[in-house]
């Protein structure tokens, strides 16, 4: 009977000690954490997408709760989510204007002519590796898809002439197509910018034409007819000034013989103008 | 007793089949100028030549059509008699488009080289060599394309003991610098004297495979006594002609992971640049043509070429002639060359070869890539030592970074031994220039 007392005591007595010791420790090593980090952390998006800048949403909950950022810079999370953080936290949602990611390239398998077949890894950074990936125009989209890989938020498709297509509502302007792209063909813009040049190849007329039938070949008409530095011609490629993007209108796409020039509508519609070659072909073009 | 002393070798690599004898025995023959020659301002490792000439200017072979800009960069030399006729974009063999002089060949003119000087090399200080030798144009032939003059020049603090002379020409199908070695050894063994004189070094060893000994012979007969110059056999063996890995071989060195040759005291040039400056610099001539070997089984009449720089592939193959529509076109050798997109792309200055090969069986084309079952013969590929197993995985997974900091990725040369021996087929060598491509991109 003693030997179970002392038992039960010595285990009475080692469990106070260590009590009290969790109980000073929990005293005097306590870290004060805001508990409005977890709140805001469960309001955003959790994608972790980085694209705010910081490592993830729960640094970028701290930075709210700091007031060192504006709820509207997550790009992830919808208008109205944002809203309620910043009602939450008392401040200001801010954020501006959404930014999507633009591609600049209309060269599908109907309309760039491939000149030599790849066969690898079916990667566009594996195929630019080799050689540029056989598409004639060496700037052009290669169509592997890796784009639609990378996007976690499903924004990005292909479509069956093997171009991506971005879904402006889904896109939170994370920049990962940005990086992934070997052509650099996307870039981040505002979703205002609605005057688009889908091309990068840096040849002149019938050059550039010979591999693509939608390539701006620089002849020069959409700057003629936008208002004065909205566009001008460099390298052989339109370039739009996007500070002038107030005047911007569907004037300058009327006459663009290959309809490399676009407006893009909204509703995700493409609109070329009246002047631009009807392309009708579905299928793909012969190798050659 | 031969078989005691075997050829001196590093550790691991493979041993591809040579195809080396449908061109070894066939003599240098000369090119005949295409109409018209691309000659692209960035053919070497470096800034880009800034052009001389304007569109309609006519020009004299040999006369320098592009300069230097800045110490890594080389001039241009016209490689033909003709007119500009215009500088704009031409196709490479790495994909994007690049600025180039597009020169018209005047066909009547005799094509005789008139801009030159003759002088004495003997005569000349290390530093005028090193100059001379980036007037001349002159990159590594061998196939990386890096200017001649910045190897002879090497970083503050380190000093030049040993000069290598690579003639190991490992590639399957390439012959050139054998043939180089038998026909022009003359100029290289001028070549290699002034690359002593220039570099400091107090010898010089030319290492050979020993697939090709008639070469090891004739260099050994032909150099003369009083000279420090020898030539060594090494085992015929895929990557043997690596800068590290002939280092390896020859002297039992190992270049530092991420060092330069000279950390080792050692300096590498191909047998092919160092003929040329042997045949060059005593005239105070550009860099004009190249030999070629121009070869595989597509090709009806395979050989050795002394080729004008910038002449098209499509003009190259019509003139060997070709058995039926070739599958794939490949400049340099098949492990490390490049396939090719355009036959309209140049032979440039580093382009030691053009293999043609037959369109792939379809079944071939088609080889199922399996997963990877750690059997680890890419280990015992691998010539520095990675582990392309665990690197495949990790490609895989896109575990990019990981790949670089902790299975030193960019140690890796590309050489193609792993995805070579793979029992599963796995291109593992394409993995890891995707990898690489993309963190050089992430910065």
């Amino acid at each position: 009977m003693a030997t179970i007392l002392t038992a039960v005591g010595f285990m009475a007595a080692l469990g106070l000690i260590l009590a009290s010791m969790l109980v000073v420790a929990n005293k005097r090593l306590y870290v004060y954490e805001d508990p409005r980090i977890d709140q805001v952390e469960d309001l955003l998006p959790k994608a972790n997408c980085g694209a705010c800048g910081t490592a993830g949403c729960r640094p970028f909950a701290e930075m709210l709760v700091n007031g060192e950022v504006e709820p509207g810079k997550c790009t992830a999370n919808s208008k109205s989510m944002n809203q309620i953080i910043a009602d939450f936290l008392g401040v200001d949602v801010g954020g501006g204007e959404q930014r999507v990611a633009r591609l600049a390239c209309a060269g599908g398998g109907n309309v760039a002519y491939v000149r030599a077949t790849y066969s690898g890894i079916p990667s566009c950074r594996a195929a630019a590796l080799v050689s540029g990936g056989g598409r004639g125009c060496s700037w052009g989209c290669l169509g592997f898809g890796d784009c639609e890989q990378v996007c976690d938020f499903g924004a990005i498709y292909m479509n069956p002439q093997g171009i991506p297509v971005v879904i402006e509502d889904k896109c939170t302007a994370c920049g990962d197509c940005v990086t992934v792209c070997p052509k650099d063909l996307f870039s981040l813009h505002l979703a205002s910018h609605r005057l688009w040049v889908a091309c990068k190849n840096l040849e002149f007329g019938d050059q550039a034409e010979h591999h693509c039938e939608v390539a701006c070949t620089a002849c020069g008409r959409c700057a003629q007819d936008s208002p004065e530095g909205l566009i001008r011609i460099e390298d052989n490629l339109a370039i739009i000034d996007y500070a002038k993007n107030d005047i911007a209108s569907k004037v300058a796409i009327e006459r663009c013989p290959t309809g490399a020039i676009l407006w893009l509508q909204q509703d995700g519609t493409v609109v070329k103008g009246r002047d631009a070659r009807k392309v009708v072909r579905k299928g793909a073009l012969p190798v050659a | 007793m031969r078989f005691f002393r075997r050829s001196k070798t590093f550790d691991h690599g493979i041993y591809p089949i040579e195809h080396k004898e449908l061109t070894a025995d066939k003599p240098i023959r000369r090119m005949p100028f295409a109409p018209e020659l691309v000659i692209p301002l960035s053919q070497h490792k470096g800034k880009p030549a800034e052009p001389l000439v304007r569109v309609g200017q006519e020009v004299v072979r040999g006369e320098p059509i592009a300069r230097a800009d800045g110490f890594v960069s080389v001039p241009m030399h016209a490689p033909a008699t003709g007119v500009v006729r215009a500088i704009g974009l031409a196709p490479s063999a790495e994909g994007p488009k690049v600025q180039a002089i597009y020169l018209k060949v005047y066909h009547a003119a005799s094509q005789q080289v008139l801009y030159d000087m003759e002088r004495d090399p003997e005569r000349m200080a290390p530093d005028e060599i090193i100059a001379a030798v980036q007037e001349s144009g002159l990159v590594g032939l061998g196939g990386g394309a890096f200017p001649s003059h910045v190897k002879m020049k090497p970083p503050a603090g380190r000093v030049i003991e040993t000069l290598l002379v690579n003639g190991c020409e490992c590639e399957p199908y390439l012959t050139c610098d054998h043939r180089i070695m038998l026909e022009h050894t003359d100029a290289l063994i001028r070549g290699i004297r002034m690359a002593l004189r220039a570099t400091g070094a107090k010898r010089a060893i030319i290492g050979v495979e020993d697939n090709k000994l008639d070469a090891v012979a004739h260099l050994r007969a032909r150099i003369p006594r009083h000279l420090p110059i020898t030539a060594e056999a090494v085992r015929t063996k895929y990557p043997q002609g690596a800068e590290k890995m002939l280092i390896k071989s020859l002297l039992g060195l190992e270049v530092p992971a991420g060092g330069l040759t000279s950390d080792v005291g050692v300096a590498v040039f191909n047998v092919g640049t160092l003929a040329q400056i042997g045949d060059l610099l005593p005239k105070s001539r550009g860099l004009i043509e190249r030999v070629v070997t121009v070869s595989g089984p597509a090709v009806a009449n395979p050989g050795n070429f002394m080729v004008p720089i910038g002449t098209p592939l499509r003009f190259l193959l019509e003139q060997v002639g070709l058995r039926g529509e070739p599958g794939e076109v490949i400049l340099g050798g098949p492990m490390m060359g490049m396939a090719v997109s355009s036959l309209d792309v140049p032979v440039t200055k580093a382009v030691s070869g053009v293999v043609a090969l037959e369109p792939e069986n379809p079944d071939l084309a088609r080889r199922k890539v399996h997963p990877c079952i750690k059997c680890g013969e890419c280990l015992n590929a691998c010539p520095i030592s990675l582990n392309p197993s665990m690197l495949g995985e990790l490609a895989l997974a896109r575990e990019y970074g990981i790949m670089a900091e902790q299975f030193h990725l960019d140690q890796c040369f590309e050489c193609g031994c792993c995805a070579y021996v793979c029992p599963s087929n796995i291109p593992l060598t394409q993995y890891f220039r995707i990898a690489k491509s993309l963190n050089r991109d992430k910065g």
